[in-house]
């Protein structure tokens, strides 16, 4: 079942672009990376799906609802994360989580308590005396306590410690296998690449891809480092090599294509190393940007 | 309407309301205190009033107020504490949905399960209990300073009556037209500057009307819509012209809802 579905949805902020024509579906129990720089569209694409700005055209279901005429009923089983937080600056942690959970039908002081200890949150402090790093960790729990169906979390992590950051991927992670459909926009593509199972690519407004982690790592690219004496960019020239650099005597460059016409190449000559990887996504990300 | 909404608007404002209140009292209460003294110098009071330009007179209304009685004198001091009144409810008006926006806080109350009509419904209602509050204070002080002062003169609490309901009229004028002014504009900054500018802007023109007479400035500002001179003088509200200000009101807590349900909230930038 989809819990997203986007269809051609557009949103002009007057005359200047915020997204064209983006469609995407999203299966329920999915995390789903939605990755492009700053400005790409990917806060545009949630605040629409979460109707806090209406679609110029086109349309979205969650749940499979639409979300400009049932916004409300359709937010009972969201969270959002967004990516800089704010709140009443003159509220108490516990009171702001209070007021979260006062929206949300049954009791939710529990797993309050369980979210704010997991991520070591103090209580009774003041917003307002809160760093950027606990101010996120309060939206957090703010997002989860009212255990929400489906995930936003707009470039989660900026902020947080490495150590939290970890610990806030377990919590996600956890959360997915109890079966929470999870939407994750992001411009870092390592934590993309640890989390999620399917991403899109969002430039300039458009989605340009969109398709399966593991099939954008493995069917596209090899990427291939030949350390050998004297060894020259033309002499790893041929179909399906793109991208040669030189560093230090090590050649580097991406192969797409049958991987024994490179493996032979590369036989023939007199190696000192040779690896074969897997690009990182941001390696294919750069790609996409070219 | 939602009672977490309601509940959470209403205490913020709380401080602001206790402020409001009792300078409102103090102000009615001490301005009120000098009545004797007026009273029983009546014939000075009035010489040295004539004194004064015909224009300025008009401007302030004065030269239909009788100092001498206690209404007259009460619709002197009311013209202060109009103006004041005028801030506040203006003040509300403006921050009631702008201060979330440019505090950022829209993020979070928008995406709970609550339609922006629920929204503006919970916050417009906490919003005039505060002017409630705040009223029944005035409305107490009024009757405390009048018992207190009055000494021997009579007056028409019918009368006094009218110019203290007239109040709540006049503030719900400023809280809505403040309001849909907030979401007429991009983005409110700050909201004092607003409702300090559309406060006296508005006395500015009833000030002018006075001066210029024929000009149907009147038509505009809520200081000649309840006007208490006129009040005083005739009994009653000036009917057509409170209609015009309730008109006013109506449609722009009107548009406020249709503007308001489709308004894009912008992200940080």
């Amino acid at each position: 079942m989809s819990v997203i579905e986007v269809s051609k949805l557009t949103k002009y902020y007057g005359k200047s672009r915020g997204i064209v024509d983006v469609s995407f579906n999203e299966e329920q129990g999915e995390i789903f990376g939605f990755i492009g720089p700053n400005g790409a569209g990917k806060s545009t694409t949630i605040r629409l799906l979460l109707s806090l700005i209406h679609p110029t055209s086109g349309s979205a279901k969650i749940f499979g609802k639409d979300v400009t005429t049932h916004g409300p009923e359709i937010r009972r089983d969201i969270g959002y994360l967004p990516s800089e937080v704010f709140y009443y600056e003159g509220m108490k942690v516990i009171d702001l989580l209070k007021y979260s959970a006062s929206f949300f039908d049954g009791d939710c002081t529990q797993r309050m308590r369980e979210l704010s200890e997991y991520m070591e949150l103090e209580m009774n402090r003041r917003i307002s005396d809160l760093s950027y790093g606990n101010k996120k960790k309060v939206g957090i729990v703010q997002g989860l306590l009212h255990s929400p169906k489906l995930l936003f979390l707009d470039e989660p992590t900026a902020g947080l410690d490495p150590l939290m950051q970890r610990k806030f991927f377990d919590l996600i992670r956890k959360e997915n296998a109890r079966g929470v459909t999870v939407f994750f926009s992001s411009h870092i593509l390592g934590e993309v690449q640890r989390l999620c199972n399917r991403v899109g690519i969002i430039r300039e407004g458009k989605i340009v891809e969109i398709s399966d982690i593991r099939a954008l790592q493995k069917n596209n690219y090899k990427k291939v480092c030949v350390t050998a004496k004297e060894l020259k960019p033309a002499d790893v020239k041929m179909a399906g090599v793109t991208n040669v650099q030189t560093d230090n005597g090590t050649v580097s460059f991406f192969f797409k294509g049958d991987i024994n016409a490179v493996v032979k190449k590369i036989g023939g000559m007199k190696l000192e190393d040779v690896t074969i990887e897997e690009p990182t996504l941001e390696e294919i990300f750069m790609h996409y940007y070219e | 309407m939602s009672a977490t909404i309601y509940r959470h608007e209403f205490l913020i404002r709380l401080k602001s309301i206790v402020i409001w209140s009792l300078s409102m009292a103090f102000l009615i209460v001490f301005f009120f205190a000098m009545f004797p003294v007026f009273a029983d110098q009546a014939a000075l009071m009035n010489e040295f009033m004539e004194k004064y330009p015909q224009e300025l007179r008009v401007a302030f209304g004065m030269d239909r107020m009788d100092l001498a009685t206690v209404l007259g004198f009460f619709s002197f001091v009311l013209m202060f504490v109009q103006l004041c009144l005028a801030i506040q409810a203006g003040n509300y008006g403006f921050g009631l949905v702008s201060i979330e926006e440019s505090e950022l806080t829209a993020d979070f109350l928008m995406t709970k399960p609550v339609s922006r009509g629920q929204i503006l419904t919970s916050k417009l209602l906490a919003a005039m209990t505060s002017l409630t509050i705040t009223n029944l204070v005035v409305w107490a002080a009024s009757f405390t300073a009048i018992t207190l002062f009055r000494g021997e003169h009579a007056y028409e609490p019918g009368t006094l009556i009218l110019l203290l309901i007239g109040i709540l009229i006049f503030q719900l004028f400023f809280l809505s037209v403040g309001l849909v002014v907030s979401l007429l504009v991009k983005r409110v900054r700050s909201v004092t500057p607003y409702a300090l500018g559309l406060g006296f802007g508005m006395y500015v023109l009833s000030a002018f009307s006075g001066i210029l007479g024929d000009v149907k400035l009147e038509l505009v500002t809520p200081f000649k819509h309840l006007d208490a001179a006129y009040i005083v003088q005739h009994g009653a509200y000036n009917a057509p012209l409170v209609l015009l200000n309730a008109a006013v009101t109506v449609i722009a807590v009107a548009a406020s809802y249709w503007l308001y349900t489709r308004r894009d909230i912008s992200a940080v930038s």
